[in-house]
């Protein structure tokens, strides 16, 4: 198994220089760059799916809580904010908030029960949103009339990406704790709906974060292309170097997170949650706390989601909350763990990789093949394809469904498989299969 | 009394189309998850492509210079409805059969549906582009106001024919559907399984049968849902991805497995939307004179701003999940 | 030649097999019983005739066709019908929809079938736009048990129709597989309560570990020493 990850990887750096002969260097870069961060998020999932069997649909959700963030965190101070009455109304606002969740809490102790108890949490739901919109409100509008949005704490990039993983940590918590007892198709719409409530919040709370405004440009962690050029590199070599730089600081943070999950996997804490995928009733028969186990680990993937989030966002130079899909957010890092092979670190890894380059350079790759289309079909007096570009801008989509498709009927288990043998799982499986 | 009228177009109105889009969507969802067992993820893809299949359909009628009293997206409906089934049987047969053939746990074939979606949407948008479309390009959308001047009215109601046509074509659906589950051999099979697969196997039920009859009726009713809503709006790829998951929760709210309830769930999901961002301010408006000298009532009551409007259907959605995933009419419906 | 013959089956879940050979014959008219311990592959051997667990060797014969690995669905025009022990019956349904379904694969007109059904279980009349689910545990076996006649079967299988039922509801659900067979349906059913459901076999079969280690008349049976110091508890 080891040597097929191996030739795998050997191959991915291959097709990567491909990618460099064809694209050109500043290109490729860039999107090594990203593809790592997606290899950190498809991690995440990982360890959420793979370990934990925790359906997590809302990876979308936590990308955008994590680039929230590091804007956040690093964008400079907004003097206009401070030194208006803002603060002093938020401090309201979260005095509100306060109330009301003390009001929400204090309800749920009532010993009581029944239809009364139901009404009285209504109520105290209802109360609890009042008195935070009588607070909000007034508060966003003024903010954003006088001072745009809160702007940043100006702290360093980094800071805000250990603060995106705190934040999707807090996030994945609240969530986990509501959510997870429920089956596996029912987690998947309740969390890509808590991801879709999360977008709808982040894009229309402007006062906090621009909303479709957008915040921009976001630093970067180390020296940018321009500064570079003051120092006597080219404009290519410029680009080239920072992102490099750039992609050693994310490739460190990945490699970092794969040491911490790969022994987390292989020790008695990993066996554990393995026994409580697949086989969660005996194991709480066995004195285990499932529920806690996955409490962890979905805290745990979310906040190496976050993270990821984070890093995307502070490379991208903007945070634009209009720009996040659920396909190419969500569904896409789906395609890169199923690919890559769910329950295996490296494979999922090599999923992420391997399916951003994909996902990126279908557009170039169709792109070509409809030129050359266009030409024979022009040739043959059947006119040209119209609108090539935005065509093939399209295919990336379509073959990111083949591509899963093509996996789940020929490798469903990945590229690089799960590792572990489970002898009893497996002869459950063939059971099924043989009744259904 | 134009505050009752506001009211009137902007809740009941489109409250009613909303629900009507969603019903028609949900039944198929349920349906599919009663018989199959899986979340069917790609279902607002095959409403977009049932209503791009009536687009060109409408388009070829126009181009034959077919002109009738009702709109042409209407009347090739039938046939519309016949190839998205055909279009959804050909989806299970190639994507979702030989992965059950296999006997995988549905959570699969939920991703599968994922890989679906991605590929309709990928081919929707590779053959049309991204561009919005309109049913009424050449003939324009016929409104009708209805003169309410009998209860003290000055502004008329309003509603659009396609309006109209989507809300009589969701009740004949509805009772259509009724029929068959309630007096059909096949629909009552359909229920069986839904009920007890192993049971109805047992019973000598063609599951593959009622699988196939599964896939005819969501994927028809996808077309009648997707059609009518771009008739009512325009016709763009991500038309139905979009209320895919309000959909999902109008499913959810009626118990996932049960037509009527998702019936019942698409219209209190509809409604809840249009409820919770109408200003009820407006309502208010008559009772000013009632207020002391120089007070006024809030300028906007509305529950929720309307930029959050669709976010009501996901909160909905994830409440009824956690407070009761087996929905609100369990024991109402069957 | 019986009209259902199985001859050394083999079959299991896909793990270790959990029947090593079994053979059973019955004829139009008889009750067969098959007792045996916990795990000794009774209700296995029902799955196994009824095509909803592989086969790996054995014949099947009904009516000297092999019906090894058939489809439910092929099964049931054939002229076999299964009770299963469990969610025996669709909750969701009134008692009579249910007995349509039990006649989902006759095309001609069931009426008066569905009137002597209601003749064999009186109390079902008057709960006939019930929903099943809603009804006792002893009416949902007649229930089941109607469905189940509802396709005119020649074999009745029944996977212990009286497990969890009152005494006066088990003689009942007894005294109907009797007069079943008296009409020439040939019942073959797996019971706990060996004894009594021997007391009516014309054919009994004692499994253990898979295998037959008794097979015999109901009487023979009952009389033989060991198999009551065995299986019947002395």
């Amino acid at each position: 198994m080891m040597g097929r990850a191996l030739v795998l990887y050997v191959a991915l750096f291959g097709l990567l220089l491909g990618v460099g002969m064809v694209m050109g260097a500043p290109f490729t870069v860039r999107l090594s760059v990203e593809a790592a961060a997606f290899a950190l998020i498809a991690l995440g999932l990982n360890i959420q799916w793979g370990y934990g069997g925790l359906f997590n649909f809302g990876v979308m959700g936590f990308l955008m809580v994590g680039g929230f963030a590091v804007t956040f965190i690093s964008v400079p101070l907004n003097m206009d904010f401070w030194n208006s009455q803002g603060p002093f109304m938020l401090a309201k606002v979260l005095a509100a908030a306060a109330i009301g969740a003390a009001l929400i809490v204090w309800v749920n102790r009532w010993k009581v029960t029944g239809r009364k108890k139901r009404v009285a949490q209504v109520a105290a739901w209802v109360l609890a949103y009042l008195i935070y919109r009588s607070q909000i409100d007034p508060a966003a509008d003024y903010i954003e009339a006088n001072a745009g949005f809160v702007g940043g704490l100006g702290l360093p990039v980094v800071v805000g990406w250990a603060f995106g993983g705190l934040l999707a940590a807090g996030v994945a918590f609240i969530i986990g704790k509501i959510c997870l007892g429920l089956r596996t198709d029912y987690l998947a719409i309740a969390t890509i709906g808590i991801s879709e409530i999360i977008r709808a919040l982040i894009k229309n709370m402007d006062w906090l974060t621009k909303g479709t405004l957008t915040v921009s440009p976001l630093p970067w962690p180390v020296p940018k292309p321009q500064e570079l050029q003051e120092f006597r590199f080219d404009v290519s070599q410029s680009f080239i170097w920072s992102r490099a730089a750039f992609g050693i600081l994310v490739v460190a943070v990945a490699v970092g997170a794969l040491v911490l999950a790969q022994r987390a996997y292989g020790g008695p804490w990993g066996r554990m949650m393995r026994a409580i995928r697949d086989n969660h009733v005996a194991a709480a028969a066995m004195g285990k706390n499932v529920k806690a186990r996955q409490l962890e680990l979905f805290v745990f993937g979310s906040v190496l989601i976050g993270i990821g989030g984070a890093i995307l966002t502070s490379f991208a130079q903007i945070f634009d909350p209009g720009g996040y899909q659920p396909i190419n957010h969500t569904f896409v890092i789906w395609v890169m763990l199923i690919v890559g092979g769910s329950g295996n670190n490296v494979g999922a890894m090599f999923g992420g990789v391997f399916i951003y380059v994909v996902w990126v350079m279908s557009e170039p790759a169709s792109q070509a093949l409809f030129t050359t289309l266009s030409s024979w079909s022009a040739d043959f007096g059947l006119g040209a394809i119209p609108e090539i570009e935005s065509r093939a801008l399209q295919m990336r989509v379509f073959v990111l469904g083949l591509v899963i498709t093509l996996a789940l009927r020929f490798a469903p288990k990945g590229l690089i498989p799960e590792v572990i043998k489970r002898p009893v799982a497996e002869t459950q499986e063939k059971a099924v299969a043989v009744r259904s | 009394m134009n505050e009752l009228v506001f009211f009137i177009n902007k809740v009941l109105i489109s409250g009613t189309v909303l629900g009507s889009v969603y019903a028609l969507g949900a039944v198929g969802i349920t349906l599919i998850f009663g018989i199959l067992r899986f979340a069917h993820f790609a279902h607002g893809d095959l409403m977009t492509l049932g209503a791009f299949v009536s687009f060109i359909l409408a388009s070829i009628a126009t181009s034959l210079g077919i002109q009738t009293f009702w709109p042409n997206g209407f009347i090739i409906l039938p046939f519309a409805m016949v190839i998205t089934a055909g279009l959804a049987l050909g989806i299970d047969r190639g994507f979702y059969q030989p992965l059950r053939a296999r006997g995988v746990k549905p959570v699969t074939l939920l991703i599968a549906s994922i890989g679906v979606t991605l590929m309709i949407q990928g081919l929707i948008r590779l053959f049309a582009g991204v561009r919005t479309r309109s049913f009424f390009e050449e003939v324009p959308k016929e409104l009708f106001r209805l003169d309410m001047s009998v209860i003290g009215a000055s502004r008329p109601l309003v509603i659009s024919e396609p309006q109209i046509l989507l809300v009589a074509s969701t009740l004949a659906a509805v009772i259509a559907l009724h029929l068959f589950l309630t007096r059909s051999r096949l629909g009552k099979g359909m229920r069986a399984m839904a009920d007890n697969a192993d049971l109805a196997r047992v019973s000598g039920i063609n599951t593959r049968h009622v699988i196939r009859a599964t896939w005819v009726i969501a994927g028809a009713l996808a077309s009648l849902a997707g059609t009518m809503l771009a008739l009512d709006v325009t016709l763009k790829p991500d038309l139905a991805f979009n209320i895919i998951l309000p959909i999902f929760a109008a499913a959810i709210v009626g118990g996932l497995g049960h037509a009527y309830g998702a019936i019942a769930g698409g219209f209190l999901v509809g409604f809840a939307e249009t409820l919770s961002v109408f200003n009820w301010s407006v309502l208010l408006r008559p009772f000013k004179g009632l207020l002391p000298e120089g007070w006024s009532f809030p300028s906007d009551l509305s529950i929720v701003p309307t930029e959050y409007k669709l976010t009501v259907a996901f909160v909905i959605l994830v409440v009824v999940l956690l407070v009761r995933p087996t929905g609100l009419f369990k024991g109402a419906s069957s | 030649m019986a009209l259902l013959d199985v001859k050394g089956v083999h079959a299991g879940y896909g793990g270790a097999p959990v029947l090593n050979g079994v053979d059973i014959a019955i004829d139009a008219g008889d009750i067969g019983v098959i007792v045996g311990p916990n795990g000794a592959g009774k209700s296995t051997t029902l799955k196994a005739i009824f095509g909803l667990l592989k086969v790996s060797a054995g014949e099947i014969l009904l009516d000297g066709t092999d019906i090894a690995n058939s489809e439910p669905d092929r099964l049931v025009p054939m002229g076999l019908s299964f009770v299963p022990q469990e969610f025996n019956v669709f909750t969701s349904m009134s008692v009579n929809e249910n007995f349509e379904m039990g006649a989902y694969i006759r095309r001609d007109d069931f009426s008066g079938l569905l009137v002597s059904i209601y003749d064999m279980f009186p109390d079902l009349k008057a709960k006939r736009n019930q929903k099943a689910g809603e009804l006792s545990g002893g009416q949902r076996q007649m229930v089941a048990m109607g469905r189940a006649l509802m396709c005119g079967p020649k074999i009745l299988m029944l996977d212990e129709p009286s497990a969890g039922l009152s005494p006066r509801y088990m003689s009942e659900i007894f005294g109907q597989v009797t007069k079943i067979a008296q009409s020439g349906v040939a019942v073959l059913m797996v019971e706990q309560n060996a004894r009594q459901a021997l007391g009516l076999a014309s054919k009994g079969f004692v499994l253990a570990g898979g295998k037959n280690r008794f097979t015999g008349t109901g009487q023979e049976l009952l009389d033989d020493p060991e198999v009551a110091k065995s299986f019947l508890g002395g």
